[in-house]
Formats: C-alpha cells, sequence, structure tokens
C-alpha cells in the first residue's frame, strides 16, 4: 500500500502535477447507446456491453425517464468519459452500490440535520441591503413551507441560528419517511448543493425552479458580486455547477418518487 | 402554488436546441434519440387531455424546465471548465493576463543585471 502510494507519489511528482490537476479522463469506448428493459428496470447497454456501477453491480434503474436521461448523458460524450458532467449516471451509482451502507433512518436523520442550520434561516444584522435582500427573499419561502407543512420555522440572527420546534422536526421526519430510499437520497443530495432543506422542499414540491432555488441559496454571494464584480472562472463556474447538480438532482426525486409513476399511469387510462 | 415557467412551447423548444447540441457527439439526427421521442410523447399526450389534467401539465412543464436547466448548465460548466481549469496549472504570464496585467518586461531577459 505504502509503496504503491509512493510510486504514485512520484509519477505524480515528476510529471508536476498538483492538486488542483485533473483527473485522467477514460477514452471514449463505445458507439450507441441504447436502454433495455431487464426484469429489475432499465438497463443500459453501451455497444453490446451491459453498463455496470463501480462496485460492478448491474446499472439498472426502475424509471424510463430516469434511464433516458442517463442515456442521454453517456451519449453526450465526445471523445473521452467526462464524469464530472453525468450527475444522474453519478446518483443511480450511489443508489445501487449504496457505499455508506446507509440505511433508510440514517438517510433522513442526515437531512434533517441541515434543518437546524438552514441557509435562509440564518439573518445577517449588517449590512442593511443584504438585510433587506433577505427578508424580501427568504421570507415568503419560510411562509410558504411553514403553511404547506404546517410547521413554525422561523429565522434568527444569532450565531447559534434559530430554534426549531422539536414537532417541526417530527413532521418533516414523517414527510420524509414516505419517501423511497432512491428518492431520499436524491433529496439529500439537494439538501447538501443548496445547504438548506427549506429550498430543497419548495424545490421538490414545484414551488422554486432551479435557477431560483440556486439564486436563493447564494443570495449573499450574489449580493456581494453585484457590489464587487464578478469573475467567471470562480463565481460563473460554481453557478453552473450548482445549478447542474440541483437539477439532477431535482429529476432524480421525481423520477424515483412513486407518486410520480402512479400519476403518469392514471393519465394513460 | 406552483412555480411559474413560462409558456411550455418555449421550454420545449429550448430543450431540443440543447439535445441537438448535446447530440453532435454522436452524429445521430437528434429526432431519432429517445430522449426526443420521450419528451415529444408526454407533451403531445398531456395536450389532448385538456385542462382537466392542469395539475399533470405542470409537473410535465416543471419537469422539462428543470430538465432543460440540467442540460444547459452542465453544457456551459463543461465550457467554463475547459477554458480556465482543465489545463492544470497556468503558467504566470497566463495568470497575470486572466486580471488583466502583464508581466514586467526585462530587456536583456531574465537576469540580464549580472
Amino acid at each position: 500500500m505504502l509503496r504503491c502510494f509512493s510510486r504514485f507519489y512520484r509519477a505524480a511528482s515528476s510529471t508536476g502535477l498538483r492538486a488542483y490537476t485533473p483527473a485522467v479522463e477514460r477514452k471514449k469506448f463505445y458507439q450507441n447507446v441504447s436502454i433495455s428493459q431487464g426484469e429489475g428496470g432499465f438497463e443500459i447497454n453501451l455497444d453490446r456491453k451491459k453498463l455496470k456501477t463501480p462496485q460492478g453491480k448491474l446499472f439498472t434503474v426502475p424509471s424510463e425517464p430516469l434511464a433516458i436521461a442517463v442515456a442521454t448523458e453517456w451519449d453526450s460524450q465526445r471523445d473521452s468519459i467526462k464524469s464530472y458532467t453525468m450527475h444522474l449516471t453519478t446518483l443511480c451509482n450511489t443508489a445501487l452500490d449504496n457505499p455508506t451502507q446507509r440505511n433508510k433512518e440514517q438517510f433522513i436523520r442526515a437531512a434533517l440535520k441541515f434543518l437546524d442550520t438552514d441557509t435562509v434561516c440564518y439573518r445577517v444584522e449588517e449590512p442593511p441591503g443584504l438585510v433587506e435582500l433577505q427578508t424580501n427573499e427568504w421570507d415568503p419561502v419560510i411562509n410558504w413551507a411553514e403553511k404547506r407543512y404546517d410547521v413554525s420555522i422561523g429565522s434568527s440572527t444569532s450565531i447559534m441560528g434559530p430554534h426549531i420546534p422539536a414537532e417541526t422536526k417530527e413532521a418533516f421526519m414523517k414527510h420524509l419517511a414516505s419517501y423511497n430510499m432512491w428518492a431520499l437520497l436524491g433529496l439529500e443530495y439537494i439538501i447538501v448543493q443548496l445547504k438548506s432543506m427549506v429550498l430543497t422542499m419548495g424545490l421538490v414540491d414545484r414551488y422554486l425552479t432551479v435557477e431560483r432555488a440556486v439564486l436563493l441559496s447564494r443570495l449573499e454571494e450574489e449580493y456581494q458580486i453585484q457590489r464587487w464584480g464578478k469573475v467567471e472562472w470562480a463565481h460563473d463556474y460554481d453557478l453552473q455547477e450548482l445549478r447542474s447538480r440541483t437539477a439532477a438532482g431535482t429529476l432524480f426525486v421525481h423520477f424515483c418518487s412513486e407518486s410520480s409513476t402512479v400519476k403518469h399511469k392514471l393519465l394513460q387510462n | 402554488m406552483a412555480a411559474p415557467l413560462g409558456s411550455p412551447v418555449r421550454t420545449l423548444r429550448a430543450v431540443f436546441r440543447e439535445l441537438r447540441h448535446v447530440n453532435g457527439a454522436s452524429g445521430l439526427p437528434y429526432r431519432d434519440t429517445a430522449a426526443y421521442r420521450y419528451i415529444r410523447e408526454q407533451f403531445h399526450r398531456n395536450r389532448v387531455t385538456g385542462e382537466k389534467l392542469c395539475r399533470a401539465q405542470h409537473e410535465l412543464h416543471f419537469q422539462a424546465a428543470t430538465y432543460l436547466c440540467l442540460l444547459r448548465s452542465v453544457r456551459e460548466h463543461l465550457a467554463l471548465h475547459q477554458e480556465y481549469h482543465s489545463k492544470g496549472e497556468r503558467s504566470p504570464e497566463d495568470v497575470a493576463g486572466l486580471v488583466g496585467l502583464k508581466l514586467p518586461q526585462q530587456p536583456g531577459g531574465k537576469g540580464w543585471e549580472q
């Protein structure tokens, strides 16, 4: 192990690689991407080979639109496979392999942890422009969530954050328990991106669009950009990455939650 | 209460535009792709069902708008990545150039004083 590491280190130092050097991308090894329906769900075929997860399991997803979106990701790769652009594939791999071996309860607890430090509940006392912006933009979302889930959330300017009543957590816990494992994984993924449970619920309930939720999550940054200027290799880069990850998470939750599938079937009749 | 999304036709057109862009890689006409056919079919099915299912209509439109956001932001992120972050570390001259500065020129090259 140590030898392996030192060899890697030597190789890295001799070619002058540093921490920021991008990982080597695999060459594109297939031409055609197709979808087939197997026993466990929908599978992706790269030429004649079936796509596998990093742990070697068969890649199979429960919903057709999800399979189509994943296939489109593979189809859109040009000369090399850029895995950092394939958020839906990544999410499916995580759901199939479950590398951290977590169960449903652990997923729910991990998601709920963010409620205590929710971005939209932390407020500043100065500068006045930002205070006003936070009140105008974040309050309506909190009000919506309080009404929608019949809970009290509130906001605070204290460094300790707002006090979230136990009943609120209880209510969200019950609500989250109604999602399946895949949808929960997607939910937690969005929460971690946006650093906000309230915004995530607004997104999943289709009260906010992805662009709006991302804007609200980055409100202070946007304020500072307006004041101090923007550099595209940092601000725009982060913005596009956050948007793409959030959009992928939202689609993933919607594709994987049973309620939308049921509605589809009703529609067909 | 639902998020305002604008016109569905516009969203649909924008999604197709992105798909066409994405599909430049495989050479196949984008109208033959599974994504194009699926989205078209969904929108078509919703149109004929009329106003009774406006909730489902909004859901579908929301999904299309989310997918549009995904395709668009992945494309823009990749472009920025290739422009700024894919080539590893920059030389001092490049870094200076990024912020609109130039390194001082020394008439006899570096170390000419000695």
